[in-house]
């Protein structure tokens, strides 16, 4: 066992892990952290994606021993109290999800997309969203949801 | 005409849904995130081998591994089993045993041999490993046509035949039809086996939950009621000590239809055992595990004159059961059987079904079951048709369609359609298409020689959905209603629970079915609960499949609530001194006629109920209304889609440029969400067009088996829609409403691949086998090329 430390949506969080246990699973059966889910085995689908410093990363890919030290956000922590981060409101208000299950990692992704390109356009929004899939939306309203989110968020910045 | 219609109530407008805060928050409910204290953790092991006997089983390694409490294989569970059919749709049908853990035999890759109890979830995985298992092969069953042959390995031994049922349904006289005909056209098409890959896996727990007998069972399902229903029989655990709860649930796509061996070993274990059991499954186990959907070979032959007057119709199809009958696996095909004359006159269709066994994993209801496939047919074959007339696809499509003013219509099946105007979701379609000036490009390309050739791809479909009036279902010899039951339950201060059979896994119930209720009970949406999914809060439902929710909820929605406002009626003309004749409701107030001013409110109303210190004799405390209903008829929603493809004819590349849908659903409850449904369901059969496809082996190896080899579209493989609805209201919904959930599914394969040999005809293609790879493609090209196709 490895010991841990990291700040997780805002708190300290400390613990022993296996060299084995992967960031998510830390964060779901350690940490009670479910707001992230997983999809695959294969790292495909990009439903646990959190940001790790701020970079998005999927989270079955990253070792839990490779954030000590780091910053983890997840869905649960991209708000701050009651707010809702522009992007979870673009994706109500844009209809962008359906039941919800690759929802956390998209959004997470997409805030990641944005801080790296705050004007994308759409092929540049569906090729930076090629690692997270959706099965409900068909795409079309997370892509407007994020042009939505880009909008808002430009215009306040 | 538009997307949006005038309204003044709830009904009709985009309500952002009431879901999206605990999703968007990472709040939500799966079945996964449930951690009661005491859960001993379920793994699967799995047969390697797609038919094999079982020699030899050695578990003492797994039982002696770190955290393993227990190791059980067929042996302990002999007569347990791990499905059930509810549908044995011939009376000579050879029906097949699942068992929950196998006990001599395997008969596909992903069959369940053994399962580890453990501590904790890693440990059951790992000791999975430990467990040594000797395999005898008896050749795998792949190909169906291969499975009919004499001498072909036996799926069952015992049943001597791989042939599982033939249904046939003659609908007037074909081959007078034909005898008539100056032109026939026959193809072979296929359907391909699909993999649902709802996003969230599926996942269970069982828990005795301690205050009673009752074991609690949380499931990702679709079916709830059903289930439970059928857990009880399968067990013999008395039904009311089963609860079944679907949680939130991370989509379904008809995957989720199902009865499961884990979720019968979840719930016998937790009783066993006495403490919460759980399983989640892998994606690698969900593509295995988990039902496959399609999986025909369609050879379709249609007659017409040379005017291009289609006479009749002649379906022959071989159907792949997979190694076992799940919950409706023979019916999946049949449920299509009405379908293939489309919205076409005809004066015969001759219908041939042949279910199959072979050694792979069981198929069933996905998304649209049964209708994409003879959907698929008649539209394909209408193109193939018009080319061999050489008429304009389009044109032979006007021809031959129900007019708008031929409503109701029998059509050569028997169903009768109650309303429909393909004329106006044509003529919409094609607008917003640009379809003549699609059709110039074409032709310049084409003159041009351009290497990049244009297609234009037509589906001009309708279906049949809303499963169903109770007594068709009986005589089609399925064994369940299709009824849908509500109870609107005014609380003492006002609020109202909404408490609906239908059990939503991305649909939005919560909001579209607080919309009905505002509407009719007239209190605001903010008001209102919906809850679902859950037999010990909701008693009663038919659950979640085959666009019903809408199409029979709906339906007891409006009728529970009209049952509220009535009694309240009664309450409040005793509390206004008048006869309830001369009170007036309108948006939740009780009013005198000709006395506005003299008026109570339905939450006045709700908690004079309560208190039931002055209620009119013979009326009853609390105030709700309850309903039940069965409906008339199926829905049949339509549309025309048009799909613009553009086809590399040197590499084989296919390139969906525009797609335009006019879909009609009748009266849309919520407009926003109506469009998601379709956008959902366009990607989905866009897909099975263009990129998905399960691959087998000649043993019976899933060669597509995780997400790295099995192309799920990503936002980066599709372009945005272009969708828009005419409103046909039905005329036997009340609401007028029509199914929309699987439509998009229906009718955008077709589209796509007569769009593709659109491109491609003048080289001699006149069929392309999904998905339309650039290989695919490319090698229909160039056999077209050196004479063949």
């Amino acid at each position: 066992m490895t010991h841990i430390s990291a700040t997780v949506d805002g708190v300290h969080r400390q613990g022993e892990v296996e060299p084995r246990t992967l960031l998510v699973h830390w964060l779901r059966e350690s940490l009670g952290q479910v707001g992230t889910t997983v999809g695959c085995d294969t790292s495909n689908c990009g439903a646990c994606t959190v940001l790790v410093d701020g970079r998005s990363v999927k989270s079955c890919s990253v070792l839990a021993v490779q954030i000590d030290g780091k910053s983890v956000t997840t869905i649960q922590g991209l708000a701050e109290g009651e707010d809702w981060h522009p992007v979870q409101r673009a994706f109500k208000e844009c209809h962008g999800l359906q039941c919800g299950y690759c929802t956390p990692g998209m959004v997470m992704a997409s805030v990641d997309l944005l801080s790296e390109n705050p004007n994308p356009t759409e092929a540049e929004i569906r090729e930076g969203l090629e690692g997270n899939l959706c099965r409900c939306t068909g795409y079309h309203n997370i892509v407007k949801a994020v042009q939505t989110a880009a909008a808002e968020m430009g215009a306040t910045t | 005409m538009t997307a949006t219609a005038e309204t003044t109530g709830a009904i009709g407008r985009p309500i952002r849904r009431k879901e999206d805060e605990r999703l968007l928050h990472g709040r939500t409910n799966w079945t996964d995130n449930i951690q009661l204290p005491g859960t001993i953790h379920m793994a699967t092991l799995r047969s390697p081998m797609a038919h094999a006997k079982i020699t030899n089983i050695d578990i003492s390694a797994a039982l002696a591994s770190e955290g393993v409490l227990h190791v059980y294989i067929g042996a302990d569970f002999p007569d347990l089993p791990g499905t059930t059919c509810v549908w044995p749709v011939t009376d000579d049908i050879v029906m097949s045993h699942m068992p929950a853990i196998c006990t001599d035999e395997v008969r596909y890759v992903g069959d369940v041999v053994a399962i580890v109890l453990a501590t904790d979830q890693n440990l059951a995985v790992d000791a999975l490993q430990l467990i040594d298992i000797d395999y005898e092969p008896l050749g795998a069953v792949v190909d169906m046509e291969e499975a009919l042959k004499p001498g072909s390995p036996l799926v069952h031994e015992s049943a001597g035949t791989n042939l599982c049922y033939t249904a046939k349904m003659p609908c007037g006289d074909y081959e007078a039809a034909k005898a008539k005909a100056d032109v026939v056209v026959s193809r072979r098409f296929i359907n391909q086996r699909l993999i649902p890959n709802t996003m969230e896996p599926r996942s269970v727990v069982a828990a005795p939950m301690g205050m009673s007998d009752e074991i609690t069972i949380w499931t990702s399902t679709q079916i709830p009621h059903v289930l439970r229903v059928l857990l009880a029989l399968l067990t013999g655990i008395p039904e009311n000590h089963i609860r079944v709860v679907a949680p939130d649930v991370g989509g379904g796509f008809g995957a989720k239809l199902q009865i499961n061996r884990e979720e019968v070993l979840a719930l016998v274990l937790a009783k066993k055992l006495g403490r919460p059991v759980k399983w989640t499954e892998s994606r690698s186990e969900h593509f295995v595990s988990t039902h496959h959907g399609r999986d025909q070979i369609q050879d379709i032959e249609i007659a017409a004159t040379k005017d291009g007057t289609v006479l009749g119709m002649k379906v022959d199809l071989l159907a792949d059961m997979g190694a076992y009958l799940q919950i409706i696996t023979p019916g999946t095909p049949l449920l299509g059987m009405f379908m293939y004359s489309g919205i076409y006159k005809m004066e015969a269709l001759d219908f041939t079904c042949t279910g199959v066994y072979t050694t792979k994993t069981p198929t069933d209801a996905y998304r649209g079951a049964g209708r994409p496939e003879s959907t698929y047919a008649i539209e394909r074959i209408m193109d193939e048709l018009a080319a061999e007339l050489g008429m304009e696809p389009m044109e032979l499509r006007k021809k031959n369609w129900i007019k708008h003013e031929e409503f109701p219509y029998t059509q050569i099946a028997g169903l009768t359609y109650d309303t429909g105007n393909y004329e106006a979701a044509t003529e919409r379609a094609m607008e917003m298409f640009g379809y003549e000036a699609l059709r110039v490009e074409q032709e310049a390309r084409r003159a041009a020689g351009d290497p990049v050739q244009l297609g234009i791809g037509i589906s001009t479909f309708t279906e049949m959905c809303g499963l169903a009036p109770s007594r068709t279902l009986g005589a089609l010899k399925y064994v369940a209603g299709g009824w849908e039951h509500c109870t609107v339950r005014a609380l003492p201060t006002g609020k109202i629970e909404l408490i609906t059979g239908t059990s939503p896994h991305g649909q939005g119930h919560e909001t579209a079915w607080s919309q009905i209720a505002s509407d009719i009970i007239g209190v605001p949406v903010e008001d209102i609960e919906v809850v679902h999914g859950d037999t010990g809060r909701s008693p009663y439902g038919m659950d979640t499949y085959g666009s019903r929710s809408l199409a029979v909820g709906g339906q007891a929605i409006k009728l529970a609530g009209e049952r509220l406002v009535e009694k309240a009626r009664i309450i409040a003309a005793h509390q206004l001194e008048v006869s309830p004749d001369d009170i007036e409701f309108a948006a939740g107030t009780y009013s005198v006629k000709g006395d506005p001013e003299k008026s109570t409110t339905i939450q006045a109303v709700a908690f004079e109920a309560f208190t039931a210190h002055n209620l009119p004799d013979g009326v009853e405390p609390t105030l709700s209304g309850e309903a039940t209903v069965d409906p008339l008829d199926f829905s049949y929603p339509h549309g025309t889609h048009l799909a613009a493809m553009e086809v590399d004819t040197e590499t084989g590349k296919v390139t969906l440029r525009k797609y335009v849908c006019v879909d009609d659903c009748g009266v849309q409850i919520n407009p926003m969400i109506v469009e998601g449904q379709v956008h959902g369901g366009l990607a989905q059969g866009i897909a099975q067009a263009m990129y998905e496809g399960a691959v087998y082996d000649a043993e019976g190896n899933l060669l597509t088996a995780s997400l790295a080899e099995y192309l799920l579209p990503s936002a980066a493989d599709l372009p945005s829609f272009d969708t828009d609805r005419t409103v046909t209201p039905s005329t036997t919904h009340p609401l007028g409403t029509k199914g929309i959930g699987e439509a998009g599914a229906i009718a955008s394969t077709p589209a796509i691949i007569n769009g593709v040999i659109d491109a491609i005809r003048h080289l001699g293609v006149n069929n392309i086998d999904m998905p339309a790879s650039p290989m695919t493609v490319w090698r229909a090209i160039q056999a077209a090329k050196s004479g063949g196709n």
